[in-house]
This record gives C-alpha cells, structure tokens and sequence, in this order.
C-alpha cells in the first residue's frame, strides 16, 4: 500500500466493486430525490418580501378562504432540489442525441444571453409601439431571414410551435378555399406522416385521407394523384419525408393538387436537411411552419417552448392572421385588428394573443447571424453528410429498408437485423443508455417494422460519430451472436430502470397528494 | 464556423466511407431546378460572437425595458421580479437542452418536474388534476372550449365581455369552425347578465376573474347557472398571482380552468414564450389535451416518473386526438415551478397581498387627480380608470413624459366606443411609491 506524507492511503486499491446497498439510498453522485412536496416545512420562504397591510382590502367579497398547501423551502433547498432533479437527464450538453426527427443540435449560449438583454426579454406586447421598434425590427430582420431562405414571399410570425404552425397554415388554406366559395374538405396524408399532420387537419375542421408510401420509402405519388379531385383542399407532405429521404417528384405533386385546385401544406421540420441549398419556394409549396426548435437551435428545454412561423406562397398570403407587422416611413408598426388592415389583407383570425414567441425569435437570429448563408449551407451539408456516414457505416450489420441510395439528414433502420435473436426495438434502444447514449428515435416512422431513425445533426464531429458507429455496430454484433444479456431489461445502469407505463396509465396518479387522501382512481 | 466540428479532411473522409464523388451526390434525389447556390440567398456570411452581439445589442437598445421607467401595463402581462436562482437553474444544461421525455430512465429531472408543476397548478388553482402545460392562456383557453364541446357534444361557446378579447379572438378562429362562439357585451366594472345567454345548446361559458379592466368577478352564480342547463363554466385567469388571495375557482364550481403562468417566473418577452396553465376534474381527465407525467415505479419497484394517457395525444391517435399539440412549454414550467417553491405558501400568498396593496394605492393616488375615477370597484394588481379624455392621446402624452402608464382599452377594443377613454393599469411589487406618485403628478399635468 502506498502511503502520502499523512499517512492516508493514496492508492486506489483493489478491493472488489460490490453492488452494496447504501445506508441513504443514494449513490455516490447518484442522488434520489423526494418530491417537494415531501421537503419542506410550514412558516419558511425562499423570498423575502415585505408584509403590508391594507386596511380594507378591495377583493369584492372574494378573498381565499382556505390554504392552498404549499411547501416552505429557504433558497438553498430549493436550489439543491433542482440540481439534483437535472442530474437525472440525458441532454444534448452531455452527449451525442440522435433523436430522428427532433434535430437536436447545438444550442449556442451566445443566443442565451442575446435573449437576456433587457430590451428584449423586459419589454411588454402592449407597451406603446415607439417604445418597441427594436424589437418590431427585430421579427422583421427574422421574417427576412425566413423568405429569403424558403422563397417564400409572406410569413406568419404568431404561432407557438410546429403543431400550431401547421394550424395556421391549414387555417390559411382554409380562409383561401371559402374566400373563392369552395367548401372542399377533404385533406390528403401520407401515413408516414407526423402524428401532428392528420390532428391539425382534423383540428381545422379537415377530414384525413391517408396516401401509402411506396416500397421505397417515398409517397406514392401516382396513389397521390389518384385521390385528387375537386374536394380536396390540401396535400400535407413531409419533406424531406419521415424515412430521411427526399420526395423526388415533389414538384409533380404540387402541380398536381395546384391544377386539381387544392394546395401544398408542406412539414417543415426537417428543414435542417436543406436549409440554404433548397427553397421550398422552389418546389411549389404554399405554407409551410418552420420549427425554430429544429433547424434554428432553439434548446428544446424539456419539451418546449418552441416557435412555429409559416411561410406563405402568394395565393395565401392575404389570409395571414392578425397581428400584422407594417414598415412605413413612421416606423414599424403591429397591425392588432381588421379595422386597420392593408390593401388585399384578409386574415383569418388570430392565432394567439400577443405577437408570437418573441424570445426565441431572438434566438433563432442570433443563429442566422453567426452562420450566416454560408453557414447555414454548410450546416445542412453537415448534418447529411453525418446522417449518410452512419448509413453507410452500419448497414451491413444493421438493417436499412432503404439504404441502397443515400439519405438526407437522418438514416432509417428497421428491426430485419434483430429477427430471431429475441432483442427488439426497445431493447436495442434502451441498451443505448447504459453506453451513455440517448436512444434514436424509435417506432416512428409507422411505415418500416420496429423503425430506429437516427438524426445526428451537424454538431458531432468525425471523432464523436465513429465512436457512436463502434457502439452501433458491436451491440447489433453481440445480438446476432445470441449475446443477448446486455440487451435483457435495459437500461441496466440509468437513474431508473424500465419504468412500468401500463400501471401508470391504468390507475393514474397525476398529482401528489397529502397522506391520507385518496387518488379518485384507486 | 465555430459550431460546426467537421473539417474538410473529415468531410474527405466520411464521403469515401460512403462512396460519394462529392456532396451534391447525396442530394442526387432534389431537382435539379431546385437547386440553388450561394448568391441565390441575399443574406450575410458567417459573423463571429462579437459582431452579432453588436447587432443584436443595437436592435434592443431601441426598446424601452419595462425596468427602466415607472411601468403599469398589465391587460394580460404582468412584471412581476424573478428571483435570481430561477434562471440560473433553468439555464442548466440537463435542462435546458433536453428533449420531451420521451425515455424516462434518462429523463427523471424533466418528468418529476412536471409533475410537480401539475400539483402546483391544481393546488392553487383549486382543481383536481391539472396538465404539463399549454403554449399560453390564450391557447389554453381554446383548448378549454374544444374540450367542453367534445364533452357536451353541444356547439355553442358563450364568452364573458370581460374575457381578453386577443383570447375571446383565439377562440373564434378555431372553435368557430365547427361550433359556434358567441360574446356577450362589453361591460367596464359589472358584471354582465351571462347567465341569460346559456341553453342547452351551451357548451361552456367562459369566465375570466380578475376580467379585462381588472374586476373581481364571482365565479359561483356563474357556474349554477351553466350547470343547470348542463353546460361547463370555464374560468379563465390572466394573473396567476391573484389566485395568493382569491378564492380559487375550483371552490367557486369551475369545471375547467385555463390560465396564463407567466407571472410567475417566465418574465415579459414581449408577449412569448409564455406557459398556458390547464387544470380540471378528475372524470374529465382522458379528454384533457396535452401531455401528462404520472407516477409509477420501475422494474426495481422504484418510484418514477413518465408520460402517461398518451393514447389521447396526436402522435398515437393521429386524428381522433384530443389536439394537435406536440411542443408544449416545458422550460417556462420549470420556471414557473422553481418560482412557484421559492415562495412557497408564505412567500406566495405574501406577493399576492402586497399587489394589491400596491395597486391600492396606484388607485387612490391616480383618483385624487381631477376627472379620473375609477372604474373597478374590486381588483386585484390591476384596474381600469375613466378620463375626461381620449385615453390614446393621454398614454402617449405619459409616454413622452417616461412614464408608461397602462394599456389603453381601445388598443384592445376598438370597436367599443364606451372604452375610449378608459386605461387599464396594473401595478405590482415591482412599482415604488416613487413610481407611483411620478404617475399621479404627470396624469394631473397631462390632464390639466
């Protein structure tokens, strides 16, 4: 045994790694972690601010009768509570997240701070309009982005996410359709479409006619033009498609629904794959949501807040929701209502209140400005280049349904590589996290068995790719060879093994309650 | 371009792996025609850190920050000051880029989070269960309405006069499509006779207390009158931290309720992102939209976290799915729930009585000046005031003076001419008596 100046042991010893309980329950650096509920005491706050009285208070008769039973915590524990929760995640911070379809890239920490500056996050949507024309120039800076990049002529800044970008593109169509008096109802969509396609359809008051993809992967086009006919008021496609290829005879599609009088609802959000090589303008697309979320970094913070503005061809345009922003010799100004509106405009109606997710606007031109046209080509190219390199590094031991030519920003596998060996999908994927990877994207799209789509982005490099690749390859490896152990209950080494979702959604318990009061389910 | 970590040697590489001339083979499948180069984008090239900052830096210094001048707008906003550990701790990595937690072995901070946030939301709220958020209260609101007419399968919406009207518009742009919305009138101060409106074609009524101008509604005769004709009341909150020191509407018989969370943690942003706060019964749950994290344990009988009822939701129902949501607001809960344990009961019930106080002595002082009375007999942080004159002019003549004074009703109803010359104030813990008594002084000037 070694022996520092102190006395104290120095080396690392070899004693045996034992799965020892533990007296706390945690794990060295593995923490477990009560609710908040469950810390905290009566009497105690985080913030201190002053007591005041009124001596009669204005409330209308109206003022709470009861507790509303919150925890007291100081700010320390609060603190503690929260970073010990964050140590349970996986994040794109940490490592490689090859969530097809999701494009978790890069969020820069420059765009962080950029939509910090108090003139920008401390500003209010109903502050006088010559108080705010930095920030009107700033949609308009990023509006300019969004044309000049989709060649697009018109875009709709107000919708909060992808899904709500798709409802204002359909309420678009829609408002064009009854402005011309045509009631079509009809909207077609392929089945490997997003689940978000068919429930905004729905949701605008469409009914959903699913088109089949071929056995390439692609839409069937000819089976696309087939259903068109004079009550069908839009085509909804993904491109590139939810298989990461490229739909070749996009162009024929659009001018087939364009001469059967409907229009083109295109998917954005595997713009990353495209950006500033392609304008879907180009491609004869009518609106199209933009995921500021995806292509443009936006951190996806957990599952939101994202930002989903849509292009607009010329034929729609006019319909834009309310509010509309102006540029005149004044100044820029917010056009909030129908009394006010420039020649032509016809909005449909409003999508929200207020003027749209002015944060991540900030964001997302932060991102623009840094790459650049040049950059942002650069990262489209990149992110297929990577996306093609994993295609082509494991698809002799894994199974890609399409991989004969190359693919787009994502690669598709489907579960062909695991028949017999009694892994499957799930398996495959949950064996991920115990190598420290996030899984891929799996059972998505519906059209290939036991679909694994994997989206790595621009943001690894070659050296991050190939390890990934080694991983990939050796677990498929190890499965065909009956090694079948690692894969047996997966995830093995995480902050939770697998987690029993039947039991969760069978007698739901969605909120903590005090001991003794009963979950109405049980 | 310092965020992108391939080299031209690796891109070399990775294109003789794939056995690819070059690039543009692997964009063999896009037309030809729609392939476009460099000079086709009228747009700059690559800036680094420093120049954008600049850029963007010059863009914000144009905006008067709402921290920078005696400050009153409210009418569905509010600044409210946020601690400093809030967006630390939201600003963590494992956070803040994280995706949906779609794998719950790896993503526990993020469900248990959300679960959290769900029993805050139901708490304070007064309801049972509540979901792991909406885009905004807007939104939210519509959500409500679309779900009181699935559960009713009646047609009809009926809206207060008193809703925000940017809500009662996101309303009738979608639940106008298949049903039918109708608004009752405008009334500054009262409460309107709503209950005269519902039949049983009636979904829902919706409710907003504290209303547009501030008032105080009751929620109670409300309700009974929606539920003996077997509609649902909808009561709509746009300031969450009035629910410190009003009677929730859970208590007063809302069967839904739709609120803005951006009081509380989320900040101004000038209008987005926020985070739409939905909370109802237990018996309605599997018609709620949106996701929800329910409790469960793992295959080693630890208790944990996922997203639970999915089978409402749009990626496995497609279009028979409650909504199209997919994105919700995830990192402004967070927010909002690390706020929300910051104050705690104390500090929370404590923030809520000193609005009013404040707003208290807003009103007092602002009706001490000739002509101004005051329109809202109860209100919470936030109240209307009638002028002798035409509110824009006199907001804008305020705003000379730096002083930004209220949110003047005809912005957000132009069509109401009774509205003209009124102003809608708000006034939280962020005023000082400082702020207060400059406003007073330059309302009695401007008004002089």
């Amino acid at each position: 045994m070694t022996l520092n100046t102190q006395g104290r042991p120095s080396a690392a010893g070899t004693a045996e790694i034992r799965e020892l309980p533990t007296i706390s329950g945690d794990r060295g650096l593995d923490h477990e972690e009560p609710l908040i509920f469950e810390l905290g005491r009566k009497g105690v706050t985080g913030v201190d601010l002053p007591e005041t009285q009124v001596s009669q208070d204005r409330l209308g008769g109206q003022k709470r009768k009861a507790p509303i039973g919150l925890p007291g915590l100081s700010e320390p524990e609060v603190i503690r509570h929260y970073v010990r929760l964050s140590r349970m995640n996986y994040a794109i911070d940490s490592g490689l997240y090859p969530l097809g379809s999701c494009t978790m890239k890069h969020n820069p920490r420059l765009n962080e701070k950029m939509a910090r500056l108090p003139g920008f996050a401390d500003v209010h949507p109903l502050q006088p309009q010559k108080t705010i024309q930095g920030a009107l120039e700033l949609i308009s800076e990023l509006m300019r982005w969004l044309t000049v990049l989709t060649g697009m002529p018109a875009v709709a800044m107000s919708p909060k996410a992808g899904a709500h970008g798709e409802l204002c593109g359909m309420l678009t169509i829609r408002a064009a359709l009854e402005a011309r008096g045509d009631r079509r109802k009809r909207v077609l969509v392929p089945s490997s479409a997003h689940g978000t396609n068919p429930a905004t359809a729905a949701m605008a008051g469409f009914t959903v006619d699913e088109v089949p993809p071929k056995g390439d992967g692609h839409v069937d086009d000819e089976a696309l033009k087939a259903k068109l006919g004079p009550d069908v008021a839009a085509i909804m496609l993904t491109n590139p498609n939810t298989c990461g290829l490229f739909e070749p005879h996009i162009k024929e599609m659009a001018d087939a629904v364009h001469k059967a009088g409907g229009y083109f609802y295109c998917d954005g959000a595997n713009f990353n794959a495209i950006a500033g090589r392609v304008r879907p303008g180009d491609l004869g697309v009518d609106a199209m949501h933009i995921n500021l979320h995806k292509t443009f970094s936006t951190p996806h913070g957990g599952g939101g807040p994202g930002a989903g503005p849509v292009v607009l061809s010329k034929a729609l345009a006019p319909f834009a929701p309310l509010p509309l922003l102006v540029h005149d010799e004044k100044g820029f100004r917010l056009i909030e209502d129908r009394g006010d509106l420039p020649e032509g405009a016809k909005p449909f109606g409003r999508m929200c209140a207020f003027h749209g997710q002015m944060g991540m606007f900030v964001r997302a031109l932060a991102y623009m400005l840094s790459h650049g046209a040049d950059g942002i080509r650069q990262a489209s190219e990149d992110a297929v280049l990577s996306a093609n390199y994993i295609l082509a590094s494991l698809k002799d031991v894994m199974s890609a349904p399409f991989g004969e030519g190359p693919c787009m920003h994502e690669a598709l596998f489907d579960d062909t590589f695991l028949e017999e060996t009694g892994v499957t999908t799930l398996d495959f994927a949950k064996a991920m996290i115990d190598e420290g990877y996030h899984p891929m994207t799996m059972y998505f799209p519906l059209v290939v068995h036991g679909a694994m789509l994997i989206e790595p982005t621009e943001s690894e490099s070659k050296e991050s790719l190939d390890r990934f690749i080694h991983v990939l390859r050796t677990m498929a490896e190890e499965a065909k060879a009956g090694r079948t152990a690692r894969f047996e209950g997966a995830p093995h080494l995480a902050p939770r093994r697998r987690l029993d979702e039947t039991r969760a959604a069978r007698a739901p318990v969605l909120r903590w309650k005090p001991k003794g009061l009963p979950h109405a389910a049980e | 371009m310092r965020y992108l970590p391939l080299t031209p040697d690796d891109r070399k590489a990775m294109l003789a792996k794939i056995g690819a001339r070059d690039i543009d083979a692997l964009f063999r499948d896009v037309p030809k025609s729609a392939v476009v180069s460099r000079a086709a984008f009228d747009l700059p090239d690559t800036k680094g850190e420093l120049d954008v900052e600049r850029a963007l830096s010059h863009m914000a210094a144009k905006n008067v920050a709402a921290g920078s001048v005696p400050f009153f707008c409210g009418a569905g906003a509010y600044r409210h000051h946020v601690p400093a550990a809030v967006d630390h701790l939201i600003q963590r990595s494992e956070f803040l880029t994280s995706y949906t937690p779609y794998q719950p072995e790896i993503a526990q901070g993020t469900l248990q989070y959300l679960f959290e946030f769900q029993t805050q939301v139901a708490l304070i709220t007064g309801m049972e269960v509540a979901n792991a958020s909406l885009y905004d209260g807007s939104t939210a609101t519509l959500e409500a309405v679309l779900m009181a007419q699935r559960i009713t399968r009646r047609p009809k919406a009926i809206l207060s006069g008193g809703l925000h009207p940017h809500y009662a518009e996101t309303v009738e742009t979608v639940a106008g499509l298949s049903g039918t919305v109708r608004r009752a009138p405008v009334t500054p101060g009262k409460a309107e006779d709503i209950a005269s409106l519902i039949d049983d074609q009636t979904a829902c009524v919706v409710v907003q207390s504290p209303d547009v101008f501030g008032l105080i509604r009751d929620l109670k005769p409300v309700a009974d009158a929606a539920h003996a004709k077997g509609a649902l009341l909808i009561a709509v909150v746009t300031e969450i931290v009035s629910l410190g020191l009003l009677e929730p509407p859970g208590a007063q018989g809302a069967d839904i309720v739709a609120a803005e969370g951006q009081s509380i943690g989320v900040g101004l942003n000038f209008g987005g992102p926020y985070v739409g706060l939905f909370a109802t019964r237990e018996k309605f749950v599997r018609q709620m939209p949106g996701r929800l994290s329910g409790e469960t344990v793992d295959a080693a009988g630890k208790r944990g976290y996922v997203l639970t009822l999915s089978t409402r939701e749009q990626h496995i129902r497609r279009e028979k799915a409650t909504s199209n949501i997919c994105t919700n607001s995830g990192l402004c809960c967070l927010a909002f729930t690390i706020h929300l344990s910051l104050l705690g009961e104390e500090g929370f019930t404590r923030l809520a009585r000193l609005n009013h106080a404040r707003a208290s002595r807003l009103a007092d002082r602002l009706t001490k000046v000739k002509g101004v009375s005051l329109v809202t007999p109860n209100f919470f942080n936030e109240f209307t005031i009638g002028m002798p004159r035409d509110a824009q002019g006199v907001a804008d003549a305020l705003a000379d003076r730096g002083i930004v004074a209220g949110v003047r009703a005809s912005r957000l109803m132009p069509h109401e001419p009774a509205v003209k010359n009124m102003l809608i104030v708000a006034a939280t813990e962020t005023n000082t008596d400082e702020d207060i008594d400059a406003f007073g002084k330059a309302l009695a000037e401007v008004l002089s």
